[in-house]
């Protein structure tokens, strides 16, 4: 199967009074033709600067290396003219927070309008045609009166269904969606999911899911990809990840996750993730792993394979059976 | 198993004023709520946002009046006491908050914010210190964090910290309210025990407030369902996650994406459909009737009781009393 997206040695700097920062330090990442690959990390990990390098949208004064490559082309060579042809184009992009993402001004149909119509060259009757055949897809009940309300008047589900819907308005062929659920209630949680599955049935396009939810990693994932402090510690299919966890991080995480029926006393990983200020040599995760010895210290893991396509940055996976739970 | 808390149909109505101070109604954010808390045991309440958990909680601190209703704590109304009566008890009754950002004193050290509780009701700051020292303890932060402020810490320690102020008091029962929500899962897992060691230590009641499901059923022995201020599912927790019969709790369990990927969702499952009413003008009769899938016309009419279904385990749903096969089915 075909990339649609590749990603190389992406490194992510911040200026701060301590000098430069990387927050996003070497990712390499694979995105297939119509699948979704969910970034699964905790607070800080990095997770959601990855996701905003990949369209150039991090803070000024923030430095993004490496490669970033949309069907064969460069992404981090263009000029700002060409990326604003792509962003919302051909590579939408979801935050958390659809309150903030749309304009509480502006009536959200005409804020969908604006899009497609810096996109495509449509008159305003088509475009608005356009949206509310949008709306109907994203299930926002009676889209003729709903393209004429205002942010405020819809609930938090309804607007993140907006916004699912203008992200689509230009039929992207990569969607980036950073925590879209994590504001949302379960009940509503499991319909925007759900939303997400049916459109990328139809249109086909990859999705990358950053979440913290091993839960909705679950439910959406083809790929995964672990993040700790800056780096893909995991990668591989849902199922290879998620069942059979090579990474002594990725087993640390679902075993500290309460889950149906769990008695006993929870497993934990102690400690904290490191500051990216005062990032350790050696493995990030060292400090908190049971099984680091004193080269995890020292130097840095390459990435180990197994199975099909799972491979983790470990010293220590000739063993793995040890880390599964 | 004696309760150590009684709660009986406790209600609050927030009125909306407009701009010029004129009624607009109100938000009935927590109506007719009765559950007891057994001592020494976890009651769990779960609920998506503005089903009233929340507002419930600072309804047994008192933090805001109820309109109605009772809560017995050792056979004593706690809203019917006032003055220096209310403090005492209040003592008692300690609660830690969902965030640790918002909920510490920045301006104070570690150790005095664990101490405050202490100053505020009349003991010596020496006396004060030493007794913070201990729960510092408790809660595994190493001495050397006694003299650093808020800002020092990271979450999960700062959640500790929370705890710690809310145990210095001794009280029999403590309420946490959302209290892992803002930390990762990591951390969470951590603070999760910790509340478990601590019961034990202290022989403490808890009541647990959280909208995550698992976390709930991991912690409590009874658990309660809300749903838009009222209860709609309550009793031991193996019951209510094992054999929920009230379609809410149904509805909601099914929603929580599992971590078991033979359990994905398949694209046939029924899901809850539409968004929360508001809780300004909320459904007449069952509040759940516009979302649920076997309503009928007179779940508009008639508020359904809360009503025995299994040992302790009652549920709020006129057609479950009837005995109707789809609900029970499901």
């Amino acid at each position: 199967m075909s990339n649609l997206l590749e990603i190389d040695s992406l490194v992510t700097s911040f200026s701060t009074k301590k000098g430069m920062v990387d927050a996003v330090r070497g990712v390499t990442l694979r995105v297939k033709k119509g699948k979704t690959t969910v970034i699964l990390g905790e607070s800080g990990s990095g997770k959601s600067v990855m996701l905003r390098s990949i369209l150039r949208l991090t803070q000024r004064g923030s430095n993004v290396a490496g490669s970033v490559r949309l069907e064969g082309e460069d992404l981090l060579g263009k000029s700002p003219k060409e990326m604003v042809a792509i962003r919302g184009n051909r590579v939408a992009m979801i935050f958390q927070d659809a309150l903030s993402a749309l304009d509480p001004l502006y009536r959200v149909g005409d804020q969908l309008k604006e899009t497609i119509r810096a996109h495509h060259k449509v008159g305003r009757r088509e475009a608005k045609d356009r949206v509310i055949e949008l709306f109907r897809k994203v299930g926002i009940p009676s889209p003729e009166e709903r393209v004429h309300a205002y942010p405020h008047e819809m609930s938090g589900g309804m607007r993140q269904r907006a916004v699912i819907a203008m992200a689509l308005g230009c039929r992207p062929d990569l969607l980036l969606a950073d925590e879209p659920t994590t504001a949302l209630d379960v009940t509503i949680q499991a319909q925007i999911l759900r939303l997400f599955k049916e459109l990328q049935a139809e249109f086909g396009m990859s999705i990358v899911l950053v979440t913290h939810d091993i839960g909705v990693a679950a439910e959406m994932a083809d790929e995964v990809a672990v993040m700790y402090a800056g780096k893909i510690v995991e990668y591989g299919s849902a199922e290879e990840v998620l069942t059979r966890p090579m990474h002594p991080y990725t087993a640390g995480l679902i075993a500290a996750t309460p889950q149906s029926k769990q008695t006993g006393r929870l497993s934990t990983i102690p400690g904290q993730p490191p500051l990216i200020t005062e990032m350790p040599p050696g493995c990030a995760f060292a400090q908190r792993c049971p099984y680091a010895e004193s080269r995890c210290t020292e130097s840095v893991p390459d990435y180990v394979s197994a199975g099909r396509s799972q491979q983790a940055a470990c010293f220590q996976l000739a063993g793995r059976e040890r880390y599964a739970q | 198993m004696e309760h150590i808390l009684e709660v009986t149909d406790v209600s609050k109505t927030f009125s909306l004023r407009g701009m010029f101070g004129q009624s607009k109604g109100g938000v009935s954010a927590v109506n007719g709520v009765s559950f007891t808390l057994k001592s020494k045991g976890t009651l769990g309440i779960v609920g998506e946002s503005g089903c009233g958990k929340s507002t419930l909680a600072r309804l047994i601190m008192r933090l805001i009046e109820p309109d109605q209703g009772q809560v017995r704590y050792k056979n004593e109304d706690l809203l019917k006491l006032g003055g220096s009566d209310l403090k005492k008890m209040r003592k008692r009754i300690q609660m830690v908050f969902q965030n640790p950002y918002s909920s510490l004193n920045p301006k104070l050290t570690i150790l005095d914010n664990v101490a405050f509780p202490l100053w505020a009701n009349g003991t010596g700051r020496a006396a004060a210190s030493t007794q913070a020292y201990r729960y510092l303890d408790a809660v595994g932060l190493p001495k050397s964090y006694a003299a650093k402020y808020p800002h020092h810490l990271s979450g999960g320690q700062r959640q500790r910290v929370a705890i710690a102020r809310a145990l210095v008091l001794e009280p029999d029962i403590v309420i946490a309210d959302e209290a892992v929500s803002a930390l990762d899962k990591s951390v969470q897992a951590q603070v999760l025990n910790l509340f478990q060691d601590l019961k034990k230590e202290f022989d403490l009641s808890l009541i647990f407030i959280s909208h995550d499901l698992h976390v709930v059923e991991y912690m409590s022995d009874d658990v309660m369902v809300m749903y838009l201020g009222g209860v709609v599912e309550k009793g031991p927790k193996e019951e209510v996650f094992a054999n929920p019969r009230n379609p809410y709790t149904q509805a909601l369990l099914k929603s929580v994406p599992s971590v078991d990927l033979a359990v994905r969702k398949a694209p046939e499952t029924e899901l809850l459909k539409g968004d929360l009413p508001s809780p300004l003008n909320p459904p007449s009769g069952c509040r759940f009737r516009t979302r649920c899938m076997f309503a009928e016309a007179r779940c508009a009419q008639n508020v359904p009781a809360l009503v025995e279904v299994g040992e302790g385990h009652h549920t709020a749903c006129l057609l479950v009393h009837e005995g109707m096969a789809a609900v029970q089915n499901l």
